[in-house]
C-alpha cells in the first residue's frame, strides 16, 4: 500500500501534475485571458508591499533558477567543477540567503493579505490559498537545511536530482530515488508538484507573462483596425 | 511625410460653468462598476488647486510624461525600459487610493431599519473597499469644488511658479476657473510607452488610445507613465482602464458622451491631420517653451492639395479629409490661435486642447480696475482676475504671448460683435490690431458663441475600409467583458477563481457589514441584516 502510494506521489503525479500545468494554462489562456494578470493590490495599500514584493520576488526567482539547475545538471557536467559535497554546501548557502529573503517577503505579503482590511475584502479565496501554500513549501524548503547539514556527503542531494532527471527523461521507477529520503524532502517535493497543479488557477499565470519582451520593443504601439488580433 | 487623422478635442474654458454634467453621464456609461468607483474617465477641478488625483501635475513627484536625455533623446519620464522592468515588482511612483479617494456609499438601509430612538438616524458612510464604516471622509474626486479647503493647501498647485501667489489668498483677489478633464489621447503617449505587455495602443485610424483589456496583466507601470494621471487600474479585475473617448459612439459619427451632454456647449470634436513622421522631433525640441509650438507645426493643412494628395496615399477616407476641411478644433486651435494643449511640457503631445477662459473684465473696468491697453484698444490682459502667468504654465510651459494673443482675440471678438449688435457700427480696428479678419470673427462668433451642434461636432463616421466584415459578425455574441462569447461568467462559478464581470451581469456589490458592538437594537429585531440581502438577490438575478 505504502509502495503504491509513494509510486503514485513521485513517480506518476509528476506528470499529472505537469499536464494539468500546460493545459490548464492553454486553456486559461485561450478562453478567459480578461482573468490573466498579476492582480496587484499595490493600489489599495502601498504599506508593506514594496518590501515585501522585492524580497519575495527576488528571492524566489532566485530558488527557482537554483532548483532548476541543481536538480537538472547532470553529475557529469557538475562534476568538472565541483564535488557533490561541495555542491551541496553551495546550495544550503546560496539558497538558505535566497530562501530567507524570499521568507521575510512572503511572510510581509502574507501578513498584508490577512490582516489589512482592504486587501483581506478584495482577496479571492485563490489569492490567500496560493500565498498560504507558497509560505508553507517555503518554510518546508527552509526546514530541509538542518536534515541537509545532517549528512554532508552530498548523497540525498544526488539521489534527489536523479528522481528530477529521471521524471523529466521519462525513466520508469523514478520514484525508487525518493525511497528511504527523509519525510521533509518528500513534503516539499509533494506541495512544489501540487504548486503546479493549482498553477493555471491561481495568479501565479502571470509568471508565464513576464515582460521579458519590453526591453526590446519600440516606445509606441500603432494598431490598425484590419490587423487587430480578435 | 506620413498623414494621419485624430479627433481631437477642444474644451472652452471661458463657457464651463462646473456643472459636472460631463462627469457624470461619463460615469453613468462607463465607470459605474465595482473595482472603479474611484474613477473618473471625466472629471472637473475648479482651478487652483491640486487636483485629482492628489498633486498629479508634479511630475517630480508622480514622474509622468518624458524625459528629454542629454542626447536628446526621449524615455519616459519613470526610466527607460530596464528601468521599468526593474521597478514591475512594486511601482514606486504610483498613487494610492487615497490619493485619489477611498471610494464609500452610505448606509442607507439604516434609516429604515433603526429603531425608535431620540435623535434622528443618520445614514453613515461605508467604504466600498472593505464595506466597513468610515468615521470620517477626509477626501474626495471634487473635494477643492469652488475653492474648497484653505488657501495654503490649494496654492501647492503647480501652475503657480513664477506667480506671486501669496495675494491670491485674499479674498479680494482671489480667482477660480474650472478645469474639465480627461484622457488626452496624445500623439505620443506616454503609457503606451511604458506597458511592460504591449497592451495600450493607439488607433491608426483615429488617434484613440485604448487599452487591450485581454493583453493587460496588471503591471501598472501605465498609472505613473502618464502625466494626467488619467489610466486607472481597477482593483477588482487587475487591470488598467482608461477614457475611450467613447469610441463606439465616434465610429458611428457620434460626440463622445461628455461632449454630447455638456449643457455649457464648450466641448468640440473635430479631425486633425498631422505628420506621423514628425512626431518624435516635435516631441524632442530642447526648449520646453517651444513645444507648443512644435506641435502646431506637425499638424498639416487639410486644404493644401499636396496633403491631400498625401493623404489620399497613406488611405485616410474622404469622408475624414472634407470633415478635416471642416473641423472645429483645427480652426480654434491653427488659424484662430484660441486654443492650446494641457501642459505641453510633458511631452506627449496631448490631443485634447483648451481655450483659455476670460476672466470677469466688464465690472471691474467699470470700477477703475481694470487697466486699457493704447496699443490694442483693448482691456489691458495683465489685468485680469485671473493671472496671465498662472494660464500660461498650464497651457504654454509658462509662455505668455500667445495666451494674451487669444484672449485679446476673445475680446475681440466680442468688442466687435457688440458694436455691430448694439450700436449697429463695424468697429473694424479693434479686429485690425489683434490680426482677425471681419470673416475670421463673423466665424469665432458662430462657433464659440453660438456654437451649433453642427459645428462644434464634426465627426465623420467610420468608414467601409475601417469597419469589420459585418457578415461575418452576424449571430456572434456582441459586446462582452473580453473573453469573446465566454459564458462561463454568467452561470456564477468559474474554474479560475475569478469574480467575473460580463454584460448584464454587474457582480454583486459588497453588503454593509456592521459593527457588532452596535448591534443591541438590530439583535431585538429579527429583519435587522437587511442590508445584506438586496445584494444577495441580486446574484440570484
Amino acid at each position: 500500500m505504502s509502495d503504491y502510494l509513494h509510486t503514485l506521489a513521485f513517480g506518476i503525479y509528476p506528470y499529472i501534475a505537469v499536464a494539468v500545468f500546460l493545459l490548464g494554462s492553454l486553456v486559461r489562456f485561450e478562453r478567459e485571458q480578461y482573468s490573466w494578470k498579476s492582480g496587484s493590490s499595490q493600489l489599495l495599500r502601498r504599506r508593506q508591499l514594496r518590501i515585501g514584493s522585492y524580497l519575495f520576488h527576488i528571492g524566489i526567482l532566485f530558488l527557482l533558477v537554483g532548483h532548476t539547475v541543481g536538480l537538472l545538471t547532470p553529475k557529469a557536467v557538475y562534476e568538472v567543477f565541483l564535488t557533490a559535497p561541495q555542491k551541496q554546501m553551495l546550495a544550503i548557502v546560496a539558497g538558505g540567503i535566497a530562501g530567507t529573503m524570499c521568507f521575510v517577503g512572503l511572510t510581509m505579503l502574507l501578513h498584508r493579505r490577512l490582516f489589512d482590511a482592504r486587501i483581506r475584502a478584495t482577496s479571492s479565496f485563490a489569492d490567500i490559498g496560493i500565498l498560504g501554500l507558497l509560505w508553507v513549501q517555503l518554510v518546508l524548503g527552509l526546514a530541509t537545511i538542518p536534515f541537509s547539514l545532517g549528512h554532508r556527503d552530498g548523497a540525498v542531494m544526488v539521489q534527489l536530482s536523479h528522481w528530477a532527471q529521471d521524471i523529466v527523461t521519462f525513466q520508469a521507477g523514478a520514484a525508487a530515488h525518493l525511497v528511504g529520503v527523509e519525510w521533509v524532502f518528500k513534503a516539499h517535493i509533494f506541495l512544489g508538484i501540487t504548486l503546479f497543479v493549482v498553477f493555471p488557477f491561481s495568479r501565479l499565470v502571470h509568471i508565464w507573462s513576464a515582460p521579458i519582451g519590453y526591453a526590446f520593443r519600440p516606445y509606441q504601439l500603432v494598431r490598425r483596425r484590419g490587423a487587430r488580433t480578435a | 511625410m506620413k498623414v494621419r487623422a485624430q479627433i481631437a478635442m477642444v474644451l472652452n474654458l471661458d463657457k464651463c460653468i462646473g456643472c459636472h454634467t460631463c462627469s457624470v453621464t461619463c460615469k453613468q456609461v462607463w465607470t459605474s462598476r465595482e473595482g472603479v468607483e474611484y474613477a473618473w474617465f471625466n472629471n472637473v477641478e475648479t482651478k487652483p488647486g491640486i487636483g485629482y488625483p492628489k498633486d498629479w501635475e508634479n511630475q517630480e513627484r508622480w514622474k509622468g510624461g518624458w524625459r528629454r536625455k542629454r542626447s536628446g533623446k526621449l524615455e519616459p519620464k519613470i526610466g527607460g525600459r530596464l528601468r521599468v522592468l526593474a521597478k514591475i515588482f512594486a511601482n514606486p511612483d504610483m498613487p494610492e487610493i487615497d490619493d485619489y479617494y477611498e471610494p464609500f456609499t452610505f448606509d442607507y438601509q439604516h434609516l429604515h431599519t433603526a429603531g425608535e430612538s431620540k435623535a434622528m438616524p443618520t445614514a453613515r458612510p461605508v467604504s466600498l473597499i472593505t464595506g466597513q464604516r468610515m468615521e470620517k471622509i477626509e477626501w474626495g474626486p471634487n473635494w477643492e469644488e469652488i475653492l474648497g479647503t484653505e488657501f495654503s493647501k490649494r496654492s501647492r498647485d503647480r501652475n503657480f511658479e513664477a506667480v506671486q501667489k501669496d495675494i491670491y489668498g485674499q479674498f479680494e483677489n482671489t480667482f477660480m476657473m474650472y478645469l474639465p478633464r480627461l484622457c488626452e489621447h496624445c500623439l505620443n503617449p506616454a503609457c503606451v510607452a511604458a506597458c511592460p505587455s504591449g497592451s495600450i495602443y493607439k488607433r491608426e485610424e483615429d488617434g484613440i488610445v485604448l487599452v487591450d483589456q485581454d493583453k493587460c496583466r496588471g503591471w501598472r507601470m501605465c498609472v505613473s507613465a502618464c502625466p494626467y494621471k488619467k489610466i486607472y487600474y481597477n482593483w477588482q479585475s487587475g487591470k488598467a482602464e482608461k477614457c475611450t473617448f467613447c469610441f463606439p459612439r465616434i465610429e458611428a459619427g457620434e460626440p463622445t458622451i461628455c461632449s454630447e451632454t455638456c449643457v455649457g456647449r464648450i466641448r468640440y470634436l473635430g479631425v486633425m491631420l498631422y505628420d506621423a513622421d514628425r512626431i518624435e522631433a516635435a516631441a524632442s525640441v530642447e526648449n520646453e517653451q517651444h513645444l507648443y509650438r512644435s506641435q502646431l507645426d506637425i499638424f498639416l493643412d487639410p486644404t493644401d492639395p499636396a496633403v491631400i494628395a498625401q493623404a489620399r496615399a497613406d488611405g485616410v477616407p474622404e469622408a475624414w479629409l472634407e470633415a478635416a476641411r471642416r473641423s472645429p478644433v483645427y480652426k480654434m486651435a491653427i488659424e484662430w490661435g484660441v486654443a492650446f494643449p494641457l501642459h505641453p511640457e510633458y511631452r506627449t503631445l496631448p490631443m485634447v486642447w483648451y481655450v483659455p477662459p476670460l476672466s470677469p473684465v466688464q465690472s471691474a473696468h467699470e470700477a477703475g480696475h481694470v487697466g486699457w491697453d493704447e496699443a490694442t484698444g483693448l482691456p489691458d490682459v495683465a489685468s485680469l482676475r485671473i493671472p496671465v502667468r498662472y494660464l500660461a504654465n498650464l497651457l504654454t510651459a509658462g509662455t505668455e504671448a500667445p495666451v494674451v494673443l487669444a484672449l485679446q482675440r476673445m475680446m475681440a471678438m466680442r468688442m466687435y460683435m457688440r458694436a455691430r449688435t448694439v450700436e449697429n457700427r463695424l468697429d473694424a480696428g479693434v479686429l485690425e490690431r489683434v490680426g482677425l479678419s471681419a470673416e475670421a470673427v463673423e466665424e469665432m462668433y458662430k462657433v464659440m458663441a453660438l456654437a451649433d451642434y453642427e459645428d462644434r461636432f464634426v465627426i465623420p463616421s467610420t468608414h467601409r475600409e475601417y469597419a469589420e466584415n459585418a457578415f461575418d459578425l452576424k449571430s456572434a455574441c456582441g459586446f462582452s467583458f473580453g473573453n469573446g462569447c465566454s459564458t462561463s461568467g454568467s452561470v456564477g462559478a468559474n474554474l479560475f477563481s475569478t469574480k467575473r464581470i460580463s454584460a448584464g451581469h454587474q457582480a454583486p456589490r459588497v453588503p454593509i457589514r456592521r459593527v457588532p458592538a452596535r448591534s443591541e437594537a438590530a439583535a431585538a429585531r429579527p429583519t435587522a441584516p437587511a442590508a445584506a440581502r438586496p445584494a444577495r438577490q441580486a446574484e440570484e438575478v
